[in-house]
């Protein structure tokens, strides 16, 4: 009759085995996303150069190089700069106001059902409102001035960081406010220390939401009620010149929106997402 | 240990005290009946089980101690204090693996309610952290953040947070069930080193019959439907594995549940 019995295996050393290997430059360079985005931006570049060379049409469609030489100009003798200072002044300012709005009505419909009960019908009615579409009345209210500007920026901004910020509250497992509540956290203490963080890839959603959405509304209301905002963003700089028929230096306006976007959305927002939730393992 | 064993059960403190605990829930559409007029006691440095198929309430009852919900009936008080709310002085040790914050690395996951519940300062809490984070052997990990350790290795994150803030008792909700089978045992024999070491009192809830042998001196047995006391077994830790006794034990227990 036979048992059970433990036959021992000799390991074989092969020598070669390799387990790990440095990745060449190439490989590491294609890892990163910054590198693959901007060969998708060098091809587009070199599509838009072309089209403006074939269509050699500045006044409907400048070249690229047209449009760096008004950029390079318009830099140098100091005026883009001033309008584009002068946007992303009115632009942190409502953007900040209307964060802490989002922030202090969430945190009232977090721990009040009459309080989310108000913060989903104002989203519900607010939210699909389009932001220009308050600035005739934010400009009889408010006056020309950068008070009508901040006013539409808030309500634009406001609707959908709370939405996402309320929505990033919720999401937070029944586990972990458990846990909260073992630590006696309570109130604020509660807020900051836990579903803040706990919810935040859904907030930093909204945050970056909130941002696209202000920096659309502020282009647009500029371009529309440019001078109401005193001595002119990027938008009335845009709206100017095209009345001047400069084609080249309004694609170096709309160059400028584009390459703010793009500096805030790859800078901070991405350094945010890597120090947050990336680093936590929230989102991958 | 046997002896230390023994002088404890010959003067016991009761610590918790549990005295007639209906508790019911609300859902959507119906009012549920979790347990019954539940009594037990659990005594300073008891392993303490709470054993029963599911249904039997042994997690709500646990949840009831831990002060997230209130008995419809029955009084559930810890060193003669009544329990109301959850507190720091009953450490929840929980099943998921989501319970550690994400956001904070292993060390800060232990230092955290030492800071804000304990009202430590930094360094003091900080040597403590380490202190425990070694006794269940994770000093590697102490700079990792959640998401980059293993299952077991997040349980006994959260053992060790449960632990360093000392408290009166430390309540797992079946700590070890989402965990893989050998790893499970591992974490099991790691608990009972640590309870050698501190003498910790604990409340452990599972479904496991053999958990429930291997880690206890006292198991309580609930019937589902809703739960009652069914019977309470004393003296578990003077079986042995290898000599049968407690394969027996196991058998009896398992037939007493379901006959």
């Amino acid at each position: 009759m036979s048992t059970a019995r433990i036959i021992l295996r000799e390991t074989v050393e092969t020598g070669d085995a390799e387990v790990t290997r440095p990745l060449k430059w190439y490989e590491t360079a294609w890892e990163s996303g910054f590198v693959r985005k901007a060969m998708i931006i060098l091809f587009l570049a070199i599509v838009w150069e072309i089209y403006g060379r074939w269509l050699d049409n500045p006044l409907l469609f400048p070249t690229l190089s047209e449009t760096l030489e008004a950029l390079r100009d318009r830099i140098a003798d100091g005026s883009l700069p001033a309008r584009a200072w002068a946007s992303v002044k009115v632009l942190l300012m409502g953007y900040a106001a209307g964060v802490f709005l989002a922030f202090t009505l969430t945190i009232i419909a977090i721990n009040t059902r009459m309080g989310s009960d108000f913060l989903e019908t104002m989203t519900a009615m607010f939210s699909p409102l389009p932001a220009i579409a308050l600035l005739p009345l934010a400009l009889i209210w408010f006056g020309l001035g950068n008070g009508s500007l901040v006013f539409v920026l808030i309500h634009s901004v406001l609707w959908p960081v709370a939405l996402n910020t309320h929505s990033g509250f919720r999401g937070v497992s029944q586990t972990l406010r458990m846990v909260g509540r073992n630590y006696d956290l309570r109130g604020l203490n509660y807020v900051f220390k836990i579903l803040i963080p706990a919810g935040f890839p859904s907030i930093l959603s909204g945050l970056k939401i909130g941002w696209a959405f202000t920096w659309r509304t502020l282009i647009a209301a500029e371009l529309v009620f440019g001078v109401s905002s005193g001595q002119g963003g990027l938008g009335w700089f845009i709206f100017e010149k095209r009345n001047l028929l400069e084609i080249p230096d309004v694609f170096a306006g709309l160059l400028t929106v584009i390459l703010i976007g793009l500096v805030v959305e790859n800078l901070v927002f991405r350094t945010l997402e890597r120090r947050t939730v990336l680093r936590w393992g929230m989102q991958s | 240990m046997d002896t230390q064993a023994t002088a404890t059960r010959a003067t016991p403190q009761p610590l918790l005290e549990v005295s007639g605990v209906t508790l019911r829930y609300k859902t959507a559409s119906l009012a549920v009946t979790a347990t019954e007029r539940v009594s037990f006691t659990v005594n300073k440095s008891d392993r303490f089980v709470l054993l029963g198929p599911s249904g039997c309430g042994k997690s709500t009852l646990l949840k009831a101690v831990g002060g997230y919900m209130e008995p419809s009936e029955g009084t559930i008080t810890i060193k003669g204090r009544k329990v109301t709310k959850p507190g720091p002085d009953r450490m929840m040790v929980f099943q998921e693996f989501d319970q550690l914050l994400a956001w904070k690395t292993v060390l800060q996951n232990v230092t955290f309610p030492l800071i804000n519940a304990r009202g430590m300062s930094a360094r003091e809490a900080d040597e403590k952290a380490r202190y425990y984070i070694e006794k269940v052997s994770l000093t590697r990990a102490v700079d990792s953040y959640p998401h980059t350790l293993s299952g077991g290795m997040k349980q006994r994150v959260a053992i060790a947070r449960g632990m360093a803030m000392e408290p009166d008792i430390l309540l797992m909700d079946e700590p070890f069930a989402a965990l893989d089978a050998l790893t499970r045992r591992q974490c099991q024999d790691e608990l009972l080193q640590l309870w050698h070491d501190t003498q910790f009192t604990v409340l452990f809830v599972t479904h496991s019959i053999a958990e429930a042998i291997k880690i206890s001196n006292r198991i309580l047995l609930l019937s589902p439907h809703p739960g009652r006391v069914k019977a309470e077994v004393v003296d578990v830790d003077t079986v042995s594995a290898t000599d049968g006794s407690a394969g027996r034990l196991e058998k009896d227990i398992h037939d007493l549940l379901f006959s």
